[in-house]
């Protein structure tokens, strides 16, 4: 499909714990410009990919081959800060950066900046936070924003150094429909603006963004793998959103095709159940 | 100067050596909820004493020498998710402090004033200990002047700074034997049991005043300075005992604050 060489290229990763297999033999890459969303049920291993793909955890086996000097932008599923850190919104997203190694010239200067230095671009931050509707909780400290809000704090600290590769851990969990439909068509934007690939993890089996260019499910191994199905085809969606004046756009239905024999999971019965298929034994 | 009793100079310098170092530490132990890990620390420092003893050996360097073992110790097995943290210094501090106990209590021909060491004794200073907390606080210097962007991206979500290139565990090693230094230093000062309150005692009053990190920083060091500085006055008038002096005050500002807001 890309002809470039991949950012991230893992191959045959397994990971077991204390003797129980929760990897098993996984490959995956992902180029730039493309956006893979690994989808698979509780348990699946998603978050221990995500670690060994991050190099937080070293596989059992397997191995992971990063393009030289990859830049990630990481986006934890959630993040706890104790209420005794003193810490505003804006200042969160200026710790993003990257510290000024330069020396200051200016004695002066140089005792201001005495511990704490951070070179940034202001323009940079603005532009982010404009485009995530941030700009209004900048004063606000990190501990008071709600759920939504810090998933949009934590999508813009992740683009703040411009990052190759963007990762992120269920980014529109708890988030409604139309929120997520917002959120997939920045991310998609994104892709297109800093041409970066994008790696998704979603605990939703059915429902996956649109502009997927694959959709990975893992169980322990890879199950399946494939394009999304557009959602405005399926007539199940017509029917889940024929009340609304306009349905949201940006996301789709993704169809699993496997069969018990390869995966032992089902995928639960969700509202909107994926067409019949015949490999797909109930 | 006759205001001022020259057998408190030492006293004084190191009192106030302490709040320098403890201040920059102790804003940490606060944001990363480690305080029950300083407490680790103090506990263990008691059995430093006895092995110094036992061996014949310098005590305040032995004490340093077990503190910092033991906080590397706790550092590797933090690591094996087995035990929930809390279990495993537990465990530990109780454990090193039995230990302790034993080893002095096996040894007839040493008298020693346990309560000098739990609670703290801070005429016994002698100039090795001021010029190893001048030492530490060096090193807490260039430590922070270094790593503070890192400690607070560390503070905020390990995994989050790890990616972004901070070489997450490197810099929580650096800091926990930092701790473990400091703890060993202030023992003669404040006594083992009172060690973790000069640490947080401070940082927490702070909280209600600052609005950056930063400024959390310098007013837990401003107060820490005071704490010091009014506890040893009260010490010397009063006759009070000067580490729970210390800890009184620094617990007045607390109490103080405490009606404020934090911004």
């Amino acid at each position: 499909m890309v002809t470039t060489h991949p950012l991230i290229e893992a191959t045959n990763i397994s990971q077991t714990f204390d003797q129980k297999t929760v990897l098993n033999h996984v490959s995956l890459r992902i180029h730039a410009k493309e956006i893979v969303t690994l989808i698979g049920p509780n348990g699946a291993g998603k978050s221990t990919l995500l670690k060994i793909l991050l190099g937080l955890i070293p596989p059992s086996s397997g191995h992971v081959k990063t393009k030289k000097g990859l830049k990630i932008g990481f986006m934890p599923q959630k993040i706890q800060i104790d209420a005794t850190l003193p810490m505003s919104v804006e200042r969160f997203l200026k710790l993003g950066f990257k510290p000024n190694q330069q020396k200051s010239s200016s004695l002066k200067a140089q005792l201001k900046n005495l511990f704490f230095t951070a070179a940034y671009d202001s323009t940079r931050l603005e532009k982010i936070t404009k485009e995530l509707n941030l700009s209004a909780l900048l004063t606000q400290p990190i501990q008071q924003v709600s759920g939504g809000e810090m998933q949009r704090i934590l999508l813009a600290r992740a683009l703040i150094r411009e990052p190759e590769l963007l990762v992120l851990d269920e980014p529109v969990q708890g988030v409604d429909l139309k929120g997520q439909a917002e959120l997939y068509q920045y991310i998609n934007q994104i892709r297109h603006q800093y041409g970066c690939g994008i790696l998704m993890v979603s605990h939703d089996l059915h429902i996956v963004m649109q502009h997927t260019d694959q959709v990975l499910c893992l169980n322990q191994h890879i199950c399946c793998s494939g394009h999304p199905k557009n959602v405005s085809e399926s007539p199940e969606y017509q029917t889940l959103f024929s009340g609304l004046n306009s349905a949201p756009k940006g996301i789709a239905l993704y169809e699993h095709h496997h069969n018990h024999s390869t995966c032992e999971h089902t995928h639960g019965q969700t509202q909107i159940s994926p067409p019949p298929n015949k490999s797909e034994a109930r | 100067m006759a205001w001022f009793p020259e057998f408190m100079t030492l006293a004084l310098i190191g009192g106030l050596g302490l709040a320098i170092i403890a201040a920059p530490l102790g804003v940490f132990v606060v944001w990363q909820r480690q305080s029950y890990f300083g407490a680790t620390l103090a506990h263990s420092a008691l059995l430093g004493v006895s092995i110094g003893l036992f061996l014949e050996t310098n005590l305040t360097l032995t004490v340093v020498v077990v503190s910092l073992l033991i906080a590397w110790a706790i550092f590797q097995l933090s690591h094996y998710k087995q035990l929930s943290s809390d279990t495993l210094l537990g465990i530990l501090a109780h454990s090193s402090l039995a230990f302790g106990l034993i080893i002095i209590s096996l040894q007839d021909s040493v008298q020693i004033d346990l309560m000098s060491y739990l609670f703290g004794d801070i005429l016994s200073i002698n100039t090795t200990d001021l010029s190893l907390i001048a030492f530490i606080a060096v090193l807490i210097f260039f430590f922070y002047r270094r790593h503070w962007q890192d400690l607070l991206n560390i503070t905020l979500n390990p995994e989050l700074a790890h990616v972004e290139g901070v070489a997450v565990k490197k810099v929580q090693l650096q800091f926990i034997l930092l701790l473990a230094l400091m703890i060993a230093l202030s023992m003669k000062i404040v006594g083992v049991l009172l060690v973790t309150s000069l640490l947080i005692i401070p940082a927490a009053a702070a909280r209600r005043l600052a609005s950056t990190p930063e400024k959390m920083l310098w007013i837990s060091l401003i107060l820490a300075i005071l704490s010091v500085l009014i506890g040893l006055w009260l010490s010397y008038i009063a006759d009070l005992p000067t580490g729970p002096a210390i800890v009184m005050v620094a617990t007045m500002f607390f109490l103080l604050l405490l009606s404020k807001k934090a911004p």
